[in-house]
């Protein structure tokens, strides 16, 4: 079963340049799994070292945000259409946790396997000013 | 050479946006035509985080505003955002969140109540390389701009010059 897959610019050098490819899967788990095996490395850029969606991902099933949808374990169906777009956040914030998160390797923390505590309380605010 | 060069209508709307946001970080888009390099259409986004030290994209409004580009053959050729007690730097922060390598990232510091900081970087693997914001003075001379190199403020600039 076919899923299209709308891959970021800062994503593009693990597809060979290509915008969207097709992957399959029952799960975003799944469907990450796979396409790790044609396009090594992208499920890392995804997938925290504790094995969760990174905060600084957005991944959306058609119209929805998978965090909505049980994150990894959102359902997918043939014919969905899912898009990975890289948070668009910062700020001028700079205690403790700043540190944390630039500590470690800034080329590409934006969806690197590192989130932070701060990074996380941030979402709750985010979340509850919906 | 690296240059960001703007219209000053959308400077100023991005000015405007910034001051009605704070003492909270303003941010936002400016969209233009694939590969132009040229900002021509401003989309200011809500501040999901509705902070004084930190701002986030709508993770709904984001999707929204990269499809609607994506359908005009649009890219984001500007993403700014407001400091509102520091200068127009980018923070550690924002360099470890900037994940768009082809973007102007124009930061605006509002710490000062009657002049505006403008300053614009590249951020490309966690490095930062600010580059000179020339403004282009629309219905006048196309050719005649104001360029504002390596954080000078323009705090000398007269905004009622739009016309507005």
């Amino acid at each position: 079963m076919a899923i299209e897959v709308r891959i970021p610019t800062i994503l593009r050098s693990y597809t060979g340049g290509a915008k969207v490819v097709d992957g399959s899967g029952d799960t975003l788990a799944d469907l990450l799994t796979d396409l790790d095996s044609r396009h090594s490395g992208l499920r890392g850029r995804l997938i925290t070292e504790t094995g969760t969606l990174h905060r600084f991902v957005n991944v959306y099933v058609n119209d929805e945000d998978v965090r909505f949808l049980g994150a990894l374990d959102a359902k997918l169906s043939d014919g969905d259409s899912v898009t990975i777009l890289p948070a668009v956040a910062g700020g001028a914030f700079g205690f403790a946790a700043a540190a944390a998160i630039s500590s470690h390797s800034a080329a590409a923390a934006a969806i690197s396997s590192h989130s932070a505590a701060a990074a996380v309380s941030s979402r709750g605010t985010a979340v509850a000013a919906r | 050479m690296l240059v960001l060069s703007i219209d000053r209508s959308i400077i100023d709307a991005i000015v405007a946006h910034a001051r009605r946001d704070h003492p909270d970080e303003a941010c936002g888009v400016v969209a233009g035509p694939v590969g132009s390099d040229t900002p021509t259409r401003h989309i200011p986004m809500d501040n999901a985080a509705r902070s004084m030290t930190f701002y986030e994209f709508d993770s709904m409004e984001h999707l929204r505003v990269w499809r609607e580009m994506d359908d005009r053959d649009e890219e984001p050729v500007v993403i700014y955002h407001s400091h509102t007690a520091t200068e127009a730097y980018p923070s550690r922060t924002d360099v470890s969140f900037a994940g768009e390598p082809g973007a102007h990232y124009l930061l605006v510091s509002t710490r000062e109540p009657d002049s505006e900081e403008i300053r614009s970087f590249r951020i490309v693997d966690g490095v930062v390389a600010e580059e000179p914001v020339q403004v282009v003075e629309a219905g006048v001379d196309p050719h005649a701009v104001q360029s504002y190199m390596f954080g000078q403020s323009p705090a000398t600039v007269d905004y009622e010059c739009s016309g507005r």
